[in-house]
């Protein structure tokens, strides 16, 4: 049995001011499991990006609650949060947002240099988790040097590299080919597999179906339906 | 290298003219204050030279006396009541005073005359690199600088002018004995000071103390306080403040410096802020994904504090070879800029908590920074 890394239970939260003001989450309830690959589907507008936001720590949600790896969120200041999120959760962006003044390894190392480790530990697991992506070879390339793939790639090893709990992973093959966008997945199949972590994909494309274990779909600020992902959902989407 | 360090670094050097541009905005503000504070000292020294060559211990004066170039008198009878103090082993006369000065063509020009007595206690010449002291014995001898040659209408030694209509013979030449206020020094014996300058045979600008071996500074100067009555008793550290409080603050002159000096910290303070800022909000992407990633506030101003660092070193780096281009050039001027080791420190800190003190700026909108925003750009 997997532990639950990850839970939010009843959030409501607001976006905008004044005539603007919209309820972008109307009493959102989640929970991931050590293990699983998620996907949150959703139309534009729906909250994925809001839901996306609060689990991760970067938004605080008007009402409700979040735990991540057992503890509250509730109530910590920036600064704690910043912290929780260094040591539990790794993020990826579909704009991969990499340093572009940095190369590859030092982009991936930058996960691990904000927690304080030492240079040479982080040096090491940078290059360890390069070679994992399949990016050993072009470790000190610049992000303008590299393709759109390999670039997600990196971001990927960054989240990666602090053996984070929870993954979380806006559109990440929203700017992909499909080539691209199947190799990404696979490797994000692949952390998955290990029962202490859980990703969360956030996308419009039902492509990438085949490696989740589960979909929850989002609509108007509300989980509408969550479904477990059988082989026959497998085999209409890889038609 | 601390990849924080590397990121600062290369946030600042990735804008190449952006980057020149604040260095040669820090360098035009610390070169601006290099100047001023270099004068200043120049200046603060110049004020006291003939206070800091003269082999006095104290000092007596007229009241009221504001600096060593004031023209006020005293009466040279205090001078054996002075000796008469406990303590007090020579007391000798000092006239000072402006006088014409007659070239050989004719012309004339304004001479500031120092007057001495030769033998023992007296503000005597120094760096002496024609003719000698003993030689002002010769009725009519006078000491002037090399500075002042073209001046004075002199080329060397034994030449003849006019001082206050009488012939005067160059027998001694100093080199470096330059006035902040441009007007010659002329030494002499103190007999021909008083009628060069005016001077009433009874009167003295200054009766200079030596003190007997084991004396007590203090004692004898409260000694001759309470002997002499209508006169000033200073120590020579108490006399070069006092020169220096009125060349300084009282004429105006230090303020001005000063004024300068901070104008050029306002300037590069805001170069400074203006760049780190504008870098700060190009690169806002990269602080709100590290921000997002989980980094510490910490962290974040450790990469802005590193770029106003880096900033701040090749800067000063710029600035003062610049000084010191500055001080050799001004060195044989009536009022060089001085670059002292302790000067020197004292601006690079100064450049240092100037950039660093510009970070705030970027510091409060890094601040400002939603993290969440990642997700929609």
């Amino acid at each position: 049995m997997t532990d639950v890394v990850l839970a939010a239970t009843d959030l409501v939260h607001h976006l905008g001011q004044g005539a603007g003001r919209v309820q972008a989450l109307k009493g959102v309830s989640l929970a991931l499991k050590g293990g699983e690959l998620v996907l949150l589907m959703g139309p534009s507008g729906s909250g994925k990006t809001t839901l996306l936001s609060i689990l991760g720590c970067l938004m605080t949600p008007d009402a409700g609650t979040v735990h991540v790896g057992g503890h509250a969120v509730a109530g910590l200041d920036s600064e704690a949060l910043a912290k929780l999120r260094r040591e539990r959760i790794g993020f990826i962006f579909q704009s991969y947002h990499l340093f572009p003044t940095l190369n590859a390894e030092d982009n991936v190392r930058l996960a691990l240099d904000v927690r304080g480790e030492r240079a040479r530990t982080a040096k090491a697991a940078a290059r360890e988790v390069l070679g994992t992506v399949g990016l050993g070879h072009k470790r000190k390339s610049l992000p303008r040097a590299l393709s759109g793939g390999e670039q997600q790639r990196v971001a990927i090893a960054r989240a990666i590299v602090g053996k984070t709990q929870v993954i979380l992973a806006d559109e990440p093959t929203g700017a992909l080919d499909t080539a691209n966008g199947q190799a990404i997945m696979t490797l994000l199949a692949d952390i998955a597999k290990d029962p202490s972590r859980a990703v969360l994909v956030v996308t419009h494309d039902p492509r990438i179906l085949p490696f989740a274990s589960r979909v929850v779909h989002i609509e108007d600020g509300r989980i509408v339906r969550e479904e477990a992902v059988t082989e026959s959902m497998k085999k209409v989407s890889n038609a | 290298m601390s990849l924080q360090f590397r990121l600062a670094s290369r946030n600042l050097f990735h804008d190449r003219l952006r980057f020149i541009a604040t260095i040669i905005g820090i360098i035009f503000s610390i070169v601006l204050v290099t100047v001023q504070m270099g004068l200043y000292v120049g200046f603060r020294r110049m004020v006291t030279t003939m206070i800091d060559h003269a082999p006095a211990q104290l000092w007596i004066m007229p009241v009221g006396t504001k600096c060593f170039e004031d023209p006020s008198l005293l009466d040279e009878r205090q001078r054996f009541r002075a000796l008469a103090v406990p303590g007090v082993a020579e007391a000798t006369p000092l006239v000072i005073g402006y006088a014409q000065w007659r070239l050989p063509q004719g012309t004339t020009t304004p001479v500031f005359v120092v007057g001495s007595e030769l033998r023992g206690l007296g503000l005597h010449p120094w760096n002496v690199v024609e003719g000698r002291l003993d030689d002002l014995s010769v009725p009519g001898a006078v000491a002037i600088d090399q500075t002042y040659f073209e001046r004075l209408g002199i080329t060397g030694v034994e030449q003849t002018a006019e001082l206050r209509d009488r012939k005067v013979q160059v027998m001694a030449v100093s080199k470096g004995i330059r006035s902040f206020t441009t007007t010659p020094y002329v030494f002499t014996d103190v007999e021909r000071a008083r009628s060069y300058t005016g001077t009433p045979a009874s009167k003295a600008s200054y009766l200079l103390v030596r003190l007997a071996p084991e004396a007590d500074l203090w004692k004898v100067q409260q000694g001759l306080r309470d002997s002499l009555g209508n006169v000033e008793v200073l120590t020579a550290s108490e006399f070069r403040n006092r020169s220096r409080s009125f060349w300084l603050f009282g004429t105006g002159a230090g303020a001005a410096l000063f004024a300068g000096a901070l104008l050029g910290v306002i300037v590069g303070t805001v170069i400074v802020a203006q760049t780190l800022y504008s870098s700060t909000k190009d690169h806002i992407n990269e602080f709100a994904t590290l921000r997002a990633i989980g980094s510490s506030s910490r962290y974040i101003y450790t990469v802005i504090i590193w770029q106003a660092l880096l900033s701040a070193i090749v800067g000063f780096a710029g600035a003062a070879g610049i000084g010191k281009i500055v001080a050799a050039a001004t060195a044989e001027s009536a009022l060089p800029v001085i670059m002292t080791p302790m000067l020197t420190v004292a601006l690079f800190l100064l450049t240092v908590t100037m950039c660093v003190g510009s970070a705030v700026a970027a510091i409060v909108k890094v601040m400002r920074i939603d993290p969440a925003m990642v997700f929609s750009r």
